[in-house]
């Protein structure tokens, strides 16, 4: 048993990319090894800024000697096929045995396969495994035609403290390395296995493993902040990153200059971050930020790292001075004033400017506020200063902070906090993990935003497929969801739907872009339109015909979109799609929790006895039906006759059903879902003693087609409540 | 402590050092451009099978970077110091780090570090795999493997080294606002400062780009100048360099119009690949150009 000790040096490597290719090398390696025979006992792979290493312990030094048998052609085929088997197998007809199989004689060779040297076969898969590296992003080398991350200078491969020799992308394997970039005399250090070279390795300013560079440099910081009175801001996404870029990770603290610290938070933190990959600091006692930042550096300096403080201290102060600047200009001007510049970018080519998209936002706002009984004011206002920040300096220089910025702004400009607090949370939600809005303006705020995002963007043609949806209307679609589900607001949805494409079609004659040409925040005018573009809703929802066949279409697609999300939401939160596919397929419904209440409901009634046992009933009603329906060409709907029943089971159905069907229209109509189940589940027992006592297919044409017509009325109770027949199982 | 190089200095040593690798040693593209890179010695000559090594000090503007002189080191005018070297030789790193303490910048003393930063220009349509290089924080180079420009593929690679000079010698000068940047010292010991030499040019200019600036005006130039580099590319003629200079004027109009906040941001990206049209356009024709098919016959 032996060790194997694998280096691959190179240029730096992207700090994301380091630790999965490691784990990528060690699968692909161990992975290559296994298929051909060789088992081992311990790997371990390291990764960092210009090495990944692989050590490999317990490999046999051989590979093991197999016996393989291979059938060849029968005895008594013709010669040519067995030419051509004693080609294949390199064997002459004597070496050949002979198997008696149920179909005769046939030729089997028993070819020894003698193990080779494990040194052997490394040489030989090692160079496949590195071009096999499924590297992100790759390029290909100045003077080779191998893809890989970046240039590669060297490769130690060593078993047994031997050199496996092999070439790749014009490097030839051998047993020395060298140490960190600057700290190191880099001379070639020689090694054997895995033992010395991580110990000279470390001698030569490298640690090897990421996770001890992470647990360094995070005690580090800790001690670093905590002998300053002050505790870090955890940032596992920047230690991670941070680790792959230092070989010998050093952390020291530099200041904040005063200036800045009445700068938004956010700014700071955004800038120092994204630019400088630096970590803040907090007073622990009041949790604001403090004046101090970390960086992690690769270097232990001669002066103790006097100039790289000095230098990062500088470079930040250029960074924040510009983030003030833009801090200072941009509160010069009132988030009112700049609404209508946003006349000058435009939204989209076939949507308008983003100026249309805030007076569409603030109008949607206004309707949802309407319909959820919220202060249609502030939301008007609200809407209408939610995109004007985005031609302020600090977006343009942090596109991640439009909404954040917008927030400081309208309190800058004494906007009403729950005005604010909507600009701000407008975007929200902007991801899975973030949370929904709750106050009711911003949510009134961002449900306008993703309506006419989706209606808008779908109304351009911009509709996502496959993978492509260069607009993020997934995203919209989802979050829109998720701020109605979760806060269980109840929006019948092609009112706003419908209002949206409105904005587009300017049902009211005058251009309503010209009806606000002066100034959207003179007067009613908005209220106005608002209105206005609510009754053209209401009509086009009720069928009304001031709205085109295409128009129409591109609602209705919208909300089948929406659905598909929905069906995702829930799928994802564990209800049967078969269940959210037969509440769906009823069709029109545009309240999104009622329709999720009504598919729970549904999922717990057939999770009862009674539930799961009326299903079966169904099926055999329903198969029934079907192929009746089939023989005779016709349906059976249609009451049946009372009075042509003949056994009292079919007597007490027809009773029963008759009263189940009233009560659960008249309670799915006042949306308690789980007493229309409730009556539904009565209706088992009635069920269960039709089947048992009657036939339904009698001799007697009447009383067939009688019967029938009971069963189909059966399954149009069920419809009721749900599509049964899309339920599965 | 040695004297710390003016500005000059610091260009006078990048050139010297680098005509000792083998490179040309051109001076500044005459047309405005954003970046070194567009300078036809890069974008054209990375292209084809010809070696090539070449270092220039490129004027770039970038006209929203203005800040009307107010900021420390944001500039809409700044100099650039390019190298390409194509192939890449395999020791780039190590010269790169040679030019460093060449210009007084002792590794021993700072936290240089390469950080991911792949290169990418829609404009150009080029892209390259690389890092940006960084001295104590500070961005001071990118370093760049080119994989293609115009679209195609470079074969073979070029590395590409671009110095920002302004923050490089500020880093070795220490000064931290860029108008008190030492451009020169004359022989009576006398300084000429950054700003004696380009503040005013950063005022005047900053107003230009952001409120002076003709729309109008820019956006016919634009088309005229995308009209006259189709017709200097139109089959019979394949004026590959006067088409390219036509296509750096577009794109810096296009810049323009960017600045002066006129350009939403799908019209951005409808602009740009205008442009990349017309760069990836003249980059095919280059190829057919004398200088841009020649194969040595030893490479």
């Amino acid at each position: 048993m032996a060790g194997l000790l694998l280096e691959l040096f190179s240029e730096e490597i992207p700090a994301r990319m380091q630790v999965q290719a490691a784990r990528d090398l060690e699968k692909l390696v161990v992975g290559a090894l296994s298929d051909r025979g060789l088992l081992l006992e311990g790997v371990k792979v390291f990764s960092g800024p210009r090495r990944l290493t692989l050590a490999m312990s317990g490999l046999p030094a051989r590979q093991p000697d197999v016996k393989e048998e291979l059938k060849g052609p029968k005895t008594d085929a013709p010669a040519a096929a067995l030419d051509g088997f004693l080609r294949k197998t390199g064997l002459t007809k004597d070496q050949l045995k002979v198997e008696k199989t149920p179909k005769g004689d046939v030729y089997l060779a028993v070819i020894d396969r003698k193990g080779r040297d494990t040194i052997e076969v490394l040489a030989e898969i090692l160079p496949e495994c590195f071009a096999k590296l499924p590297w992100p992003k790759s390029m290909r080398f100045p003077s080779s035609p191998v893809r890989w991350v970046r240039p590669l200078h060297g490769i130690v491969c060593m078993f047994d403290a031997e050199v496996v020799p092999f070439e790749f992308a014009g490097v030839k394997s051998g047993n020395t390395t060298v140490g960190h970039r600057f700290l190191s005399d880099g001379k070639p250090i020689r090694v054997r296995h895995f033992e010395d070279y991580e110990k000279a390795l470390h001698d030569a300013h490298v640690v090897l493993d990421a996770e001890q560079r992470k647990a360094i440099i995070f005690e580090e910081l800790k001690a670093a902040a905590f002998v300053r009175g002050l505790e870090l801001i955890p940032d596992e996404g920047l230690l991670d990153e941070v680790a792959g870029l230092a070989e010998w990770p050093v952390v020291l603290v530099g200041a904040i200059q005063d200036e800045f610290m009445d700068v938004p938070p956010e700014i700071l933190q955004t800038s120092m971050r994204t630019h400088q990959k630096y970590f803040s600091l907090r007073d622990p006692q009041t949790g604001k930020m403090a004046n101090r930042f970390a960086v992690i550096s690769n270097m232990v300096a001669q002066d103790g790292g006097k100039e790289i403080i000095a230098g990062n201290e500088r470079v930040l102060r250029a960074r924040l001075s510009d983030a003030k600047f833009f801090w200072d200009q941009d509160r010069k001007r009132s988030l009112e004033s700049r609404v209508n510049d946003l006349k000058t970018i435009v939204f989209h080519a076939k949507a308008g400017t983003v100026y249309g998209r805030a007076c569409r936002i603030a109008i949607l706002s206004m309707i949802y506020a309407e319909l959820l009984g919220f202060d249609v004011k502030k939301s008007e206002r609200a809407g209408l200063l939610a995109k004007a920040d985005l031609l302020s300096g600090v977006v343009g220089e942090f596109p991640e902070l439009q909404g954040i910025m917008g927030g400081y702004y309208a309190r800058a400009d004494n906007e009403d906090d729950a005005v604010a607090d909507a600009v701000r949370d407008h975007y929200k939600p902007v991801g899975a993990s973030d949370a929904v809005p709750t106050a009711p303006i911003s949510v009134a705020t961002a449900l306008a935003e993703k309506t006419d995002n989706l209606i808008s963007l779908w109304r351009a043609g911009e509709v996502p497929t496959g993978s492509k949806d260069p607009f993020a209307l997934r995203r919209s679609a989802l979050g829109l969801i998720r701020t109605l589900m979760e806060n269980k607001l109840r929006v019948p949805l092609l009112l706003p739907a419908f209002a949206t494409l409105g904005a587009y079609i300017q049902p009211s004659g005058a251009s309503w872009e010209e009806r606000l040409e002066d100034s959207p925040f003179d007067g009613n005018i908005l209220k106005g339109i608002a209105d206005d573009l609510l009754a053209f809703a209401r009509d086009a929802k009720k069928g009304g015909t001031k709205i085109s066949g295409a128009d129409r279409q591109i609602v209705s697609d919208v909300m089948a979109f929406l659905a598909d999300r929905l069906k995702v939401a829930l799928r994802e939160k564990g209800t049967r799609h078969d269940l959210i596919d037969a509440v769906f397929s009823l069709g029109g419904e545009d309240d999104l929790v009622r329709l999720a209440a009504r598919v729970e409901a549904l999922q717990n009634f057939l999770k009862s006895d009674d539930g799961a046992n009326l299903l079966v009933a169904y099926k055999r009603a329903a198969n029934i039906l079907k192929a009746e329906e089939k023989k005779d060409n016709r349906s059976f709907d249609g009451d049946s006759d009372p009075q042509a029943f003949v056994l009292p089971e079919e007597k007490s159905l027809y009773v029963e059903l008759a009263a189940a069907s009233e009560m659960i229209r008249a309670e799915v109509e006042r949306e308690r879902f789980v007493e229309a189940m409730g009556v539904m589940a009565r209706l088992r027992k009635p069920v269960d003693a039709f089947f048992d006592k009657v036939t339904v297919n009698d001799k007697d044409a009447k009383l067939r087609e009688n019967r029938l017509k009971l069963l189909s009325r059966l399954r149009a109770t069920l419809h009721l409540v749900a599509d049964f027949s899309k339920i599965e199982g | 402590m040695a004297k710390k190089k003016t500005f000059q200095d610091l260009i006078l040593t990048l050139q010297a050092y680098w005509a000792k690798q083998g490179c040309v040693i051109l001076q500044p593209y005459d047309v405005e451009m954003g970046a070194g890179t567009f300078h036809p010695a890069t974008t054209l000559r990375a292209l084809g099978p010809n070696p090539w090594r070449a270092a220039y000090v490129q004027p770039s503007r970038r006209p929203k970077d203005g800040r009307y002189g107010e900021n420390p080191n944001r500039l809409q005018h700044y100099y650039q110091f390019q190298v390409i070297m194509k192939p890449a030789p395999s020791d780039i790193q190590e010269l790169y780090l040679g030019s460093l303490r060449e210009i007084g910048l002792d590794p021993k003393l700072h936290d240089i570090r390469f950080v991911e930063d792949d290169w990418e220009s829609p404009t150009l349509g080029a892209w390259g795999l690389g890092w940006e290089v960084w001295c104590d924080g500070m961005e001071v180079s990118q370093f760049t493997y080119f994989q293609q420009v115009g679209g195609i593929d470079c074969d073979p690679v070029s590395g590409e080294i671009t110095y920002g000079l302004e923050r490089l010698a500020m880093y070795v000068q220490d000064v931290e606002w860029v108008y008190d940047l030492a451009f020169a010292e004359q022989p009576d010991g006398r300084i000429v400062r950054y700003g004696e030499v380009f503040l005013q040019n950063e005022q005047e200019q900053s107003a230009f780009n952001f409120e002076l600036a003709d729309t109008e005006i820019l956006f016919q130039h634009f088309k005229d100048y995308e009209k006259q580099c189709r017709e200097l590319l139109a089959a019979n003629t394949k004026m590959a360099l006067p088409a390219y200079d036509q296509c750096i004027k577009a794109s810096h109009c296009f810049n323009l119009l960017d600045a002066r906040g006129v350009i939403s941001v799908t019209e951005r990206a409808a602009y740009i690949a205008r442009v990349r049209a017309l760069a990836k356009a003249c980059c095919e024709a280059w190829l057919e150009t004398p200088m841009g098919a020649y194969t040595p016959r030893f490479v």
